[in-house]
């Protein structure tokens, strides 16, 4: 029977099918980190149980460290004792620890593609919706809760229903300034956030398989954000070539032999999918939001739609224009920024720092704006260094931080004050998302970046 | 973990009627610290309950003294955002056992099937009723059935059936989770993984 790269990926993890249930579903690798995996550690001790496969399993600091001065002590007592927690838990258990301070320390979602621990055709979790990201590769990847956390651990398996398929295509040509982050947010404002709900979707179409690795991880990253559980992208050359002599990569005749299985990976001419969308390349341009989820967004040069043109309730759409201080038919350029931040599972790569660069060059930060660049990782960090990027950005008044989650859901001290307008290259634009009371637009980082040194809204194309 | 059984409950119910809560909502970021799975319920809503001086917000509805129980009613896509366990924990700390809704965000609806609490979507049309039932008469009975997998508005009668796989339904019947489960099948794991390449 013809097959979907989905099915092909599923259907050969599944240890058994429980009837009127979920399937049993093997789990190749696993990340944790420090906020939501203490209480799994806790219920393994209460139950007597062990760690079953502990070189499956990947930890990493990333959701509450500060993002200054990592070299002292950690001051939040409580963000102190979770790393805590995950460095005692790791050692007891066995499992590798990337703390704060570890040269790999970094995003979880950062680290893993860049250390080659993420593969093709892998099923990979973590207590982190934004394990999507894992998908660029042709992973099944998705977010799990702490239960599920503690069921890996204990059993490397998880119980879950299979999804349904959505295909989604985008041919053609991106325009200048249109970021596969724009690529995202358009998809999600044309699905809204629980449009691929209950689906696990594949991305296909030249404009995916003309992305970059790290372009293709910015999509999948934000599958969750239109409700999907996930979304992966077939694996090519462009994702061999990435993974090749990655530090836990195979190597010499293994690789070879991974790489003839994973070119068999990809959905069958004739498979079929339950939903399928198509969107042209020429339609996006530029995107930011302007609302309290990441379906409130549109084109950065349109103005804010009426209430009756959107889709779900008024009230709602209402109470969120009021938190945002914005009004119906508001245009969004030349509105006000007090915050810009470049950084996230989502746009925190190396790339992504180069296109922040390629505008703020020779150019100067804007005094009313307070800009947080924080790379995913250390190996991020000292490629900025290494190519010079350090040097433009500071030149224009910009300063880089340590590596982290930082701001993108303001655990730590990167907090934005109540009321103030935040441009941020993150995830999630919801009430007090960036600190309480912070108003969050999403955006690509050449929107970030633009944002950053004219003080307001702006679109980017009119500084390339 | 360990959660109360589910059987039948009814109770009065506490109405919010507004779509898109995310998880955030739910359980601000800045509540994750704990390593402990009690005593979120205390920052369920945290910043839609409490003013920052910590005083009670008094338009929200949870700061309402007229309405109350062990059902929480809440509009369409229910919990997006974060996999955060810990906001169906607040719920359960709460005090809530079922969440009714016209649609759940996939990860949260997961969540609280492993930690105790029932979640029960509806249609659109009963969701309105349902709300209009509790703003007529706060005191007003739910009847949420999970043996017969229905919700009734006890006042009217009317009632609808939802979905829940047999499975997770005989789960929360007998207070189970999925670790009891799995660790019955460890040696077909075990065999499972012996035969993988990577």
């Amino acid at each position: 029977m013809s097959k979907t790269l989905f099915d092909k990926v599923w259907d050969s993890h599944v240890v058994r099918k429980i009837e009127g249930g979920p399937d049993i579903f093997f789990i190749d690798r696993h990340f944790i980190h420090e906020v939501t995996s203490p209480v799994a550690f806790l219920g393994l001790k209460s139950r007597g149980l062990k760690v079953l496969y502990p070189e499956r399993t990947f930890a990493t600091a990333d959701h509450n460290t500060p993002t200054i001065n990592q070299h002292l002590p950690v001051e939040d007592p409580l963000s102190a004792n979770q790393l805590k927690a995950l460095e005692d838990n790791s050692n007891e258990y066995g499992i590798s620890h990337w703390g704060l301070g570890h040269q790999k320390n970094g995003i979880v979602h950062v680290v893993g593609p860049e250390n080659g621990i993420t593969f093709p055709g892998a099923t990979i979790v973590c207590g982190d919706s934004h394990t999507s990201t894992h998908g660029a590769f042709g992973a099944i990847a998705f977010g799990i809760g702490t239960s599920e956390v503690e069921m890996v651990l204990s059993t490397q398996c998880i119980m879950q229903p299979k999804p349904k398929k959505m295909r989604i295509n985008i041919n053609g040509q991106l325009g200048k300034g249109v970021t596969p982050k724009d690529v995202a947010l358009y998809i999600i404002s044309k699905l809204t956030t629980s449009g691929a709900t209950g689906y696990f979707v594949e991305y296909a179409g030249d404009v995916f398989e003309n992305m970059t690795m790290e372009g293709r991880m910015t999509v999948c990253n934000l599958s969750i954000e239109m409700g999907a559980r996930g979304g992966m992208i077939a694996p090519d050359e462009t994702t061999f070539a990435y993974l090749k002599d990655k530090p836990l990569s195979l190597k010499g005749e293994a690789w070879d032999t991974a790489v003839a299985h994973w070119k068999t990976l990809k959905t069958d001419a004739d498979a079929k999918f339950d939903k399928e969308l198509t969107f042209s390349a020429s339609d996006i341009e530029p995107m930011i939001t302007y609302g309290t989820n990441p379906g409130m967004g549109m084109g950065i040069s349109k103005n804010i739609p009426n209430a009756e043109a959107v889709e779900g309730g008024v009230a709602t759409y209402k109470k969120s224009l009021d938190y945002m201080g914005y009004h119906e038919n508001d245009q969004m350029i030349g509105k006000k920024v007090d915050y810009v931040f470049l950084g996230s599972c989502t746009n925190g790569r190396i790339e992504d720092f180069r296109a922040f660069a390629s505008i703020v060059k020779g150019r100067k930060k804007a005094d009313n704006v307070t800009a947080w660049l924080v790379p995913g990782s250390h190996e991020v960090e000292a490629l900025i260094k290494e190519e010079g990027i350090l040097d433009i950005i500071n030149e224009a008044g910009f300063v880089l931080r340590q590596p982290g989650c930082s701001a993108c859901l303001a655990m730590n001290d990167d907090k934005v004050p109540a009321g103030k307008y935040a441009v941020s290259t993150s995830n999630r634009n919801f009430e007090g998302r960036q600190g309480p009371g912070s108003r969050t637009l999403l955006a690509s980082p050449l929107v970030a970046a633009a944002a950053a040194v004219t003080g307001v809204v702006t679109d980017p194309r009119t500084l390339l | 973990m360990a959660y109360d059984k589910f059987n039948i409950l009814t109770s009065t119910a506490v109405p919010l009627p507004l779509e898109n809560v995310d998880t955030d909502q739910i359980i601000p970021a800045r509540f994750l610290k704990a390593t402990k799975r009690e005593g979120f319920g205390d920052n369920l809503f945290r910043d839609w309950r409490y003013n920052n001086d910590n005083s009670p917000k008094e338009s929200f509805v949870l700061n309402n003294p007229i309405y109350s129980g062990k059902i929480l009613v809440g509009g369409k896509n229910f919990g997006s955002g974060s996999s955060r366990e810990h906001a169906a924990w607040a719920v359960y700390d709460y005090g809530f056992r079922c969440v009714v809704s016209s649609f759940f965000a996939d990860i949260f609806r997961n969540n609280c099937l492993n930690v105790g609490v029932l979640p029960v979507q509806v249609s659109a049309e009963f969701s309105e009723q349902i709300f209009n039932a509790i703003y007529d008469d706060p005191n007003t009975e739910i009847e949420v059935n999970l043996p017969n997998q229905t919700i009734t508005l006890l006042s009217t009668g009317a009632q609808e059936s939802f979905e829940i796989n047999s499975y997770k339904k005989d789960n929360m019947l007998n207070g189970f989770d999925d670790i009891d489960y799995l660790q019955s099948m460890k040696s077909e794991i075990e065999s499972f993984a012996n035969g993988l390449l990577l």
